[in-house]
């Protein structure tokens, strides 16, 4: 009897996630962004694909360290087709770049928006487009109602969508699945090493829709996320060259 | 089918533009004059003036004279083209064909555009009233031959109509003015008593050829159709054109959506047919009050999807102002190419950038903000960061090498370097700290130099050394020193991005 209840419930709460807009992945689809341990962080211990995630950064370098994330994570989805939209307003992303990052950069349309309130209807466009595999956009402000929208777009065509906030200054609320901070922090190399190492950066998961937040340490490596264990050694009398 | 021409000849087109502008003159006896040899001469009156004795060719002083209240305006030359310009445009809602016939006409190819207004008739009564609401006393012809309609319109009083076929017995009666001869000709044919057309067009080519030259000959011909006469059309016309008279003046713009679509449905249903896309068309308004306007669109890929094409213009509908209405659509598809096979495209998996619902994105958001501000980024053959990325509009095309991995490049870039304040304790190493924007960064880790030499074949200015620098919260940026390390520490550093 006890077991049954638990069934119930455990079915109830599938049920609110999916109506909540939380999609099971598709079987046989491989969702596994290469995010290891944060993963679990995630309902059903997998990425959300087909929905809004925040980024929000409050300095060119957090926005850099989140623009090599978020790269990451578009290598992934990039692999099954589909085109990758870069839209923002003032853009300082290097295409180059983006191939340490696993993304060829000629499969990214940059779309450099001249007005600031265009911004957000390109985006929006192309979240309704099923063709678009993801769309990153870079903007400053994005309201609650913003947010809904676009949330709403990805339902119907499951695209995945990130929208990179810059300098934000007052995180308010928003529909998106999940909100991340990305900072950098000091790279390691072998101990007595000279020079600058992989990159490494803090991902905080502050918001998650029906998952656990949580705070990571990874470094990207080998073309790949690695999340570090280990407390970082503190090495004071670091010496380059 | 046999060609149909219609003439349109205004009869006081100068002086009836000016009774338009100013209304006040209607009926008054004013003339055009222009200066010549230090004379005014008069180049166009009205018939009052014409009453008084006045004539084209006139001096000023001497029409003064025997005509007391005559009034002068100053004329232009080129004014009358200008007028038959604008005219020839309005015209063109009845027919896409027309050609100017300075100095006071217009040349109609009207073959297959009559039935619409319901026959010939209805046609030209239409055209004199429309023209007579604006202000324009006009006298208009329909025969088989441009050369028969220009004689008919000018010389011919009644039968402006001619039947088809009948051209040879309309011209019988006309003087030979009808011909459109020079001067020195009408002059020589009336000094030998040839009044009526009739009187010379049995005679043999070869002596009328010898009498009065092969250009009287050629007229002639081409007044009877023996010779072949084209139109310059004013407009080139476009193949796939689609027009929509509007029964009464639209002025909302759900009726503007409903014609739009109408319109690109019967273009579409066209192409569709041929294995055409458009590439560009535009969407050209005739407004009751003469006005005009035009939206255009563009597409990346040839389509002659109806909801794709509606979306582009859907955008740009509210640059339209109708007004007090508009009364008829024009669209016209100015570039067209052969739509891909769709066929190849359905084993691909997923679609790449360049499939057909990116490339219609791409078009709706280019209707927007522009085309230039689409880009993608091809690998350039340059070392110099920021030529490195080579911008490229062309959604299909592929790199031609590869993108260079063995050196770390920063995730942002500044779109110009911002000088800061470094210190370096070594030459040729990185430096210990930096101020950037107020904030001192300490150095705890750095890679570098790597020196990037400027393309002098390009532009000069010194080389730069590029440091990839850590400070201590782990902050990664890429610094350069713009030319050599000397010892005057008057380096100048640089910061041009951050890494992620």
């Amino acid at each position: 009897m006890t077991a049954t209840k638990e069934e119930i419930i455990s079915q109830l709460r599938q049920d609110m996630i999916r109506w909540e807009g939380f999609r099971p992945p598709q079987p046989g689809a491989d969702n596994d962004l290469g995010l290891g341990p944060v993963a679990a962080a995630f309902p059903d211990g997998v990425f959300p694909t087909g929905a809004i995630h925040e980024f929000i950064s409050s300095c060119p370098e957090d926005t850099a360290a989140s623009g090599g994330f978020i790269t990451g994570l578009v290598q992934k989805l990039l692999v099954s087709g589909g085109a990758c939209l870069w839209i923002s307003y003032t853009r300082r992303i290097y295409p180059p770049a983006l191939k340490l990052f696993g993304v060829d950069p000629d499969r990214v349309i940059f779309v450099d928006v001249p007005l600031q309130k265009d911004v957000l209807w390109v985006t929006e466009e192309a979240l309704k487009c099923e063709g678009v595999a993801t769309v990153i956009c870079e903007t400053k402000d994005l309201s609650f109602t913003e947010s809904q929208r676009l949330q709403l777009a990805v339902e119907k065509s499951h695209v995945t969508g990130f929208v990179l906030r810059k300098d934000v200054k007052k995180v308010n609320t928003t529909a998106c699945v999940t909100r991340w901070q990305i900072r950098p922090v000091r790279s390691q190399l072998r101990t007595g090493m000279p020079g600058v190492g992989h990159p490494r950066w803090q991902v905080e998961l502050l918001k998650v829709r029906n998952g656990r937040p949580g705070n990571w340490t990874v470094e990207w490596k080998k073309q790949d996320f690695q999340t570090i264990t280990t407390p970082q050694l503190t090495e004071e009398a670091r010496r380059y060259a | 089918m046999p060609k149909r021409f219609a003439s349109i000849w205004f009869r006081h087109l100068l002086t009836d533009w000016k009774a338009i502008r100013q209304t006040g003159l209607k009926g008054k006896a004013y003339v055009f004059a222009e200066p010549d040899h230090g004379r005014m001469l008069i180049t166009a009156l009205t018939d009052e003036a014409r009453k008084y004795g006045v004539t084209e060719g006139m001096t000023v002083a001497d029409a003064r004279v025997i005509a007391p209240d005559l009034q002068v305006f100053d004329g232009k030359p080129g004014r009358n083209l200008k007028l038959l310009t604008g005219l020839a445009e309005w015209c063109l809602r009845y027919t896409p064909l027309i050609q100017l016939d300075p100095p006071d006409g217009l040349l109609l190819d009207v073959t297959g555009c009559t039935h619409l207004k319901g026959g010939e008739k209805a046609f030209l009564q239409e055209v004199v009233s429309r023209l007579k609401a604006i202000g324009y006393d006009i006298r208009p012809a329909i025969a088989d031959t441009i050369g028969t309609a220009w004689g008919v319109a000018r010389c011919a009083t009644t039968g402006l109509i001619v039947p088809e076929g009948e051209h040879r017995n309309a011209l019988m009666p006309l003087p030979p003015s009808a011909l459109r001869l020079p001067m020195n000709q009408l002059l020589k044919l009336r000094n030998l008593g040839l009044h009526q057309i009739s009187s010379f067009i049995y005679m043999p080519n070869a002596v009328l050829r010898r009498r009065f030259g092969k250009d009287m000959v050629l007229r002639l011909q081409q007044a009877l159709g023996q010779e072949v006469e084209y139109l310059f059309p004013l407009k080139e016309p476009v193949p796939y054109s689609v027009r929509l008279d509007c029964l009464e003046p639209v002025r909302t713009r759900t009726a503007i959506e409903i014609g739009l679509n109408d319109l690109l449905e019967r273009l579409c249903k066209r192409l569709y047919g041929e294995g055409l896309g458009v590439r560009s068309a535009i969407l050209t308004w005739y407004r009751v009050d003469g006005k005009n306007g035009n939206i255009s669109i563009g597409t990346n890929h040839p389509s002659n999807r109806t909801q794709h094409l509606f979306k582009l213009f859907f955008i740009k509908l509210e640059t339209i102002a109708p007004g007090l209405g508009i009364e008829l659509f024009v669209l016209d598809a100015l570039k067209t190419e052969p739509v891909n096979d769709k066929q190849s495209e359905i084993w691909s998996a997923g679609g790449g950038a360049d499939s057909e619902e990116v490339a219609e994105l791409l078009d709706r958001v280019a209707g927007r903000i522009g085309t230039a501000h689409i880009n993608r980024y091809l690998p350039g053959e340059h070392y110099w960061p920021e030529r490195t990325p080579k911008p490229y509009t062309n959604l299909k095309k592929k790199p031609e090498s590869d993108w260079r991995t063995d050196k770390p490049r920063p995730m942002q870039i500044l779109d110009h370097p911002e000088r800061i304040e470094a210190m370096a304790l070594t030459p040729d190493y990185p430096p210990k700290l930096f101020i950037w924007k107020g904030e001192q960064h300490i150095i705890v880790g750095a890679d570098g130099p790597e020196r990037i030499e400027r393309e002098w074949w390009l532009e000069p200015g010194e080389h730069r050394d590029y440091y990839i620098a850590e400070d201590e919260a782990g902050r990664r940026y890429w610094l350069f020193r713009s030319g050599h390390y000397n010892a005057e520490n008057n380096q100048h550093w640089y910061l041009h991005g951050f890494f992620a």
